[in-house]
C-alpha cells in the first residue's frame, strides 16, 4: 500500500482545496499521470503521481477545503513500489519544512552560532611583514608605479595571475597603471577586453573558479556597477554555496571616489557597498607603500578582493621600503599619527585630509591620532576601540555619502564596543547627501576637506 | 557548420545497442530522480525554489556523451539533470535539495547551487545569464593553459535575452575560446514564450553577428544530439572558436514547483508528453531493433528506483548541517 499525501504546491503553501479528482478507485495509474487538481492561494495546480499502482481509496472528498500539507488523500495498492510515501514523510524533521520553521522543533538548529563579529574575516595574511627595519633605504615612487610593480612582481612569481581590462596592453592602461607590464609579460597574460564590464567580470571570475588569479581591472570604479552582480552573487557568495568547493581567488581593482570635476555618473565612492558584502575583501590604501604592499597580499589572497585606488592619488609621490617583496598585511589599520585628544578614522584619499588637518588642530593645541583603516572588510575595529578608549572622541571621514556609510559603522561599532569611553557624540564628515556637481564651487562644497575635518574635531572637542 | 538549421536526420540509427541502452538508463535516472524530488518538495522535504528537469533529459545526456574527462561544465538552476547527467552521486544531490549535512554544497546551496570540482561540474547558478559570463571564464583558463579541455556552457531561453551573454559572445569568439553554448530552447521564460519574448526566435542565429556558427537541433532526440555535440566539440577543441547549438526541448512540469504553467494549453503538453517523450524514442528504437524487451527495460527502471529510492532515504536520513556550519566557507 503507498500513500499519496497531500503536496505543498509552493515554498509557503501549508493547505489547500482538493478541487477535484481526475481518478477514481480501481483506476490504474501511471508515474507521471495528472491524478488530482489542488487549489493554493495562488493557482490550480496539478498533481501528478510518482509511484503505479491502482486506486484503492480516495480519503479527501473533491471540493474539499483547507486539506493540510502531507494529509494522506488517497491509497494505491499493487504496482511497482518504491516506498510508502507516508514511511518517508515519518522521517521528515518535524514542524515543516527540512530548513527549520520556528517553533519547529528538531529542525531549528539550537546550538548558538559563533559571534559574526569575530569570524567575519580571514586571519590578516603573513609575508614579511611591514614592519620598516633600521636602516633600509626608502625610495620615492608614484602611487601609481607602486601599483604597476606590486603586478609586475606577482606575475613574476606565479604564471596563473594575470591582468585584463579595458585599455591594460597597448594603450599601457588609461591611468598608465599598467605601463609597460605588455612588454614583459605578453598578450595572453596582459589582457585587451573590449569595453564590456559586465562580461569580462564575469569571465575573470569563472577563470578565477577553474584555478587562475586574475586582476580585473575597471578603468574606474563607477563602470563596474554593470558588473556587480558578478562580483557578489559569483565571486563573493560561491565559495559559500559550494560548501568550500569553489574557489574565487580574484582582484577588482581600479580607480574610486571623485576625480576632478567628472560629474555624478564618474564620481562615486563604493567603499561602504562592497564592505557590506560577506565574502569579499575590500581595501582602500592611501600611499604607495601600502597600495604596492597590500595589492601584493590581495594577488596572493585566494577570496576575492576588491581594491579602491585614488585617482587623485595616482601621480603622487610617497616614500616607500626598498625591500625585495614588500607586503602589508591585510586586516589591518595603521595608526599614521598618535594622538591623545580625539581619534579621527579616514581611508584612501581622505587621510591626507585627515593629515592635514591634524597639523592644523596641532597649532590649535588640539592632539589628533589619525587612524588609516586601509582595509575596509575586515575591519580593524581593535585597533580604532583602542585609540578611542585613550581619545575618548571619534570623527570618521570618508569621501562617500553618509548614510549607510564606512563612517556609520564605525561609529555604530565604536558606540557599542566602547560607549562608556565616549565624552562626545561620535561625528561622520562626509559627502553631501546629493549626486556630485561638476561646478567647481558645487564640488568643493559637496565633498569632505581638511576644513570639514577640523570643524568636526572642534565639534566633538567642544572648541 | 553552417548557420542554418541542420537537423540530425537518421542521426538516430548511428547509435550501437550498448549506447541506446546507456541512454536509456541514464535519461530515466534523471526522469525518476526528478519525480521523486518532485514528491519531496510536496512533503515539505525541499524548500526554496525547486526547478524540475522531466522532459529534457535528451539534451544533457547526448551532450554528456561529446565529452572527454577534464571538459567542464556549467548551467542555470535547472541543474539536477546536469549533475547526475557528469556523473555526480545522487545521494549527495538529493541530500542538497533537502538541506542536510551530506548534500554536495553541506546544505548551504540547495537546488540551485550545486558543485563538483572532481566532476568538473561548475554550478549551478542562479542569476539568469550569468552561468556564460562565468563559462566563458572557464574556457578561457583552458586556452590560456591550453589544456585541450573545452567547457559546455548551459542557458535557456529566458537567459539567451541577457546582455552578458552577448559580451560572453564577443570575446570568445574574438579570442576563440573553447566552449560549446548550448541554449535549451525549451520555449518558455518561466510563463513568457519566445514568440513574445524574442524578436529572433531562431536562436542558434544569435551567434551570427559574432561570427559564431549556430546549428538548430533536435533536443527531444539524444542520438542527434550527441552528434551535434561531437561536431561542436571537436571546433571548440580545435582552436576554431565557440559554437552555437540550440537544442529544441520541452519541460512537461511547470518553471518551478509553484508554477501552475497556465500559460500553455494541455493539448501542448500533452503532445510533447505522448509524441515525442526523449525516453520514450530510445525505448521504441531499442525495442525495435531487437536490442530489448519491455521486460528487459522495465527491470532497469527497477534498478533506477532503487537508486532513486536509496537517494530519498539518504537525503531523509541525513542530519541538517551542524550550526557551526553557519560560518564556515565565508572566506578561505
Amino acid at each position: 500500500m503507498t500513500q499519496i499525501l497531500m503536496p505543498a504546491l509552493s515554498p509557503t503553501m501549508e493547505e489547500g482545496n482538493l478541487a477535484k479528482w481526475l481518478v477514481k478507485v480501481g483506476d490504474k495509474i501511471e508515474p507521471g499521470q495528472v491524478i488530482a487538481e489542488i487549489e493554493t492561494d495562488k493557482a490550480t495546480m496539478e498533481v501528478e503521481a510518482v509511484d503505479e499502482g491502482v486506486i484503492s481509496a480516495l480519503l479527501v472528498a473533491e471540493g474539499a477545503q483547507g486539506v493540510r500539507v502531507n494529509t494522506v488523500i488517497a491509497e494505491l495498492s499493487g504496482g511497482e513500489t518504491s516506498p510508502p510515501a507516508g514511511e518517508v514523510a515519518a522521517k521528515r524533521p518535524e514542524g515543516g519544512r527540512a530548513g527549520g520553521t520556528p517553533g519547529g522543533g528538531a529542525a531549528v538548529p539550537s546550538a548558538r552560532p559563533p559571534s559574526p563579529s569575530l569570524r567575519e574575516g580571514p586571519p590578516p595574511q603573513g609575508g614579511r611583514g611591514e614592519e620598516v627595519t633600521p636602516g633600509t633605504v626608502m625610495i620615492k615612487i608614484t602611487l601609481r608605479d607602486a601599483l604597476r610593480d606590486a603586478m609586475a612582481e606577482e606575475m613574476r612569481r606565479d604564471p596563473n595571475v594575470f591582468l585584463m581590462g579595458e585599455e591594460v596592453a597597448e594603450y599601457q592602461g588609461a591611468y598608465k597603471v599598467s605601463r609597460e607590464l605588455l612588454a614583459e609579460f605578453g598578450p595572453t597574460r596582459v589582457v585587451d577586453t573590449p569595453i564590456t564590464e559586465h562580461g569580462f567580470a564575469g569571465l575573470g571570475v569563472g577563470a578565477a573558479m577553474a584555478g587562475l588569479k586574475p586582476i580585473v581591472e575597471f578603468m574606474t570604479w563607477n563602470f563596474a556597477m554593470q558588473a556587480i552582480d558578478q562580483i557578489i552573487n559569483s565571486a563573493a557568495k560561491t565559495l559559500y554555496m559550494s560548501g568550500g568547493q569553489i574557489k574565487s581567488s580574484i582582484v577588482f581593482r581600479g580607480p574610486n571616489g571623485a576625480a576632478s570635476r567628472v560629474g555624478a555618473q564618474h564620481s562615486q565612492d563604493y567603499s561602504s557597498w562592497y564592505s557590506h558584502v560577506p565574502g569579499l575583501i575590500v581595501i582602500a590604501p592611501y600611499d604607495a607603500a601600502d597600495a604596492k604592499g597590500l595589492l601584493k597580499a590581495a594577488i596572493r589572497n585566494p577570496n576575492p578582493v576588491v581594491f579602491l585606488e585614488h585617482e587623485m592619488l595616482y601621480g603622487t609621490e610617497f616614500e616607500i621600503p626598498d625591500v625585495a617583496d614588500w607586503l602589508v598585511p591585510i586586516g589591518k589599520a595603521k595608526v599614521r599619527r598618535a594622538g591623545g585628544d580625539v581619534t579621527i578614522t579616514a581611508h584612501s584619499r581622505m587621510v591626507g585630509a585627515a593629515l592635514k588637518a591634524a597639523e592644523h588642530l596641532a597649532m590649535e593645541g588640539i592632539d589628533a591620532e589619525v587612524i588609516d583603516l586601509r582595509t575596509l572588510r575586515p575591519l580593524d575595529m581593535a585597533t580604532i576601540v583602542a585609540s578611542v578608549k585613550k581619545t575618548n572622541r571619534l570623527v570618521t571621514a570618508e569621501e562617500g555619502w553618509g548614510q549607510s556609510g564606512v563612517g556609520a559603522e564605525v561609529c555604530a561599532r565604536v558606540t557599542s564596543e566602547a560607549f562608556d569611553y565616549l565624552d562626545a557624540p561620535p561625528t561622520r564628515v562626509h559627502q553631501v547627501d546629493a549626486p556630485l556637481a561638476y561646478a567647481a564651487n558645487l564640488e568643493a562644497l559637496a565633498l569632505p576637506s581638511t576644513e570639514k575635518i577640523v570643524a568636526a574635531v572642534k565639534a566633538v572637542t567642544y572648541r | 557548420m553552417g548557420q542554418t538549421a541542420t537537423r540530425a536526420n537518421g542521426a538516430s540509427e548511428d547509435a550501437s545497442k550498448d549506447d541506446l541502452l546507456r541512454f536509456y538508463r541514464d535519461m530515466l535516472l534523471i526522469r525518476r530522480f526528478e519525480e521523486r524530488a518532485g514528491q519531496l518538495y510536496g512533503m515539505g522535504l525541499i524548500g526554496g525554489f525547486c526547478h524540475l528537469y522531466i522532459g529534457q533529459e535528451a539534451v544533457v545526456i547526448g551532450m554528456q556523451a561529446a565529452l572527454k574527462p577534464g571538459d567542464q561544465v556549467i548551467t542555470a538552476y535547472r541543474d539536477h539533470g546536469h549533475m547526475l547527467a557528469a556523473g555526480m552521486d545522487p545521494n549527495a544531490i538529493m541530500a542538497e535539495l533537502t538541506g542536510r549535512r551530506d548534500g554536495c554544497s553541506k546544505g548551504k546551496g540547495g537546488s540551485m547551487h550545486m558543485f563538483s570540482t572532481e566532476k568538473a561540474f561548475y554550478g549551478g547558478h542562479g542569476i539568469v545569464g550569468a552561468q556564460v559570463s562565468l563559462g566563458t571564464g572557464l574556457a578561457f583558463a583552458n586556452r590560456y593553459r591550453r589544456d585541450g579541455k573545452i567547457c559546455l556552457t548551459y542557458f535557456g531561453d529566458g537567459a539567451a535575452n541577457q546582455g552578458q551573454v552577448y559580451e560572453s559572445f564577443n570575446m570568445a569568439s574574438l579570442w576563440k575560446l573553447p566552449v560549446v553554448y548550448i541554449v535549451e530552447n525549451n520555449q518558455y521564460a518561466m510563463g513568457t514564450s519566445i514568440q513574445r519574448s524574442s524578436s529572433e526566435t531562431h536562436l542558434h542565429k544569435r551567434g551570427i553577428s559574432f561570427n559564431i556558427p549556430g546549428e538548430e537541433v533536435d533536443g527531444m532526440d539524444v542520438v542527434a544530439v550527441r552528434e551535434a555535440g561531437l561536431r561542436a566539440a571537436e571546433h571548440a577543441r580545435s582552436g576554431e572558436g565557440p559554437v552555437l547549438l540550440e537544442l529544441k526541448t520541452y519541460r512537461y512540469r511547470g518553471h518551478s514547483m509553484s508554477d501552475p504553467a497556465k500559460y500553455r494549453s494541455k493539448e501542448e503538453v500533452e503532445e510533447m508528453k505522448t509524441r515525442h517523450d526523449p525516453i520514450e524514442h530510445v525505448k521504441k528504437l531499442l525495442i525495435d531493433a531487437g536490442h530489448a524487451s519491455e521486460e528487459s527495460l522495465k527491470e532497469i527502471d527497477r534498478e533506477i528506483r532503487a537508486v532513486v529510492t536509496a537517494s530519498a532515504e539518504f537525503a531523509q536520513s541525513s542530519p541538517e548541517p551542524d550550526a557551526r556550519e553557519l560560518m564556515t566557507d565565508v572566506y578561505l
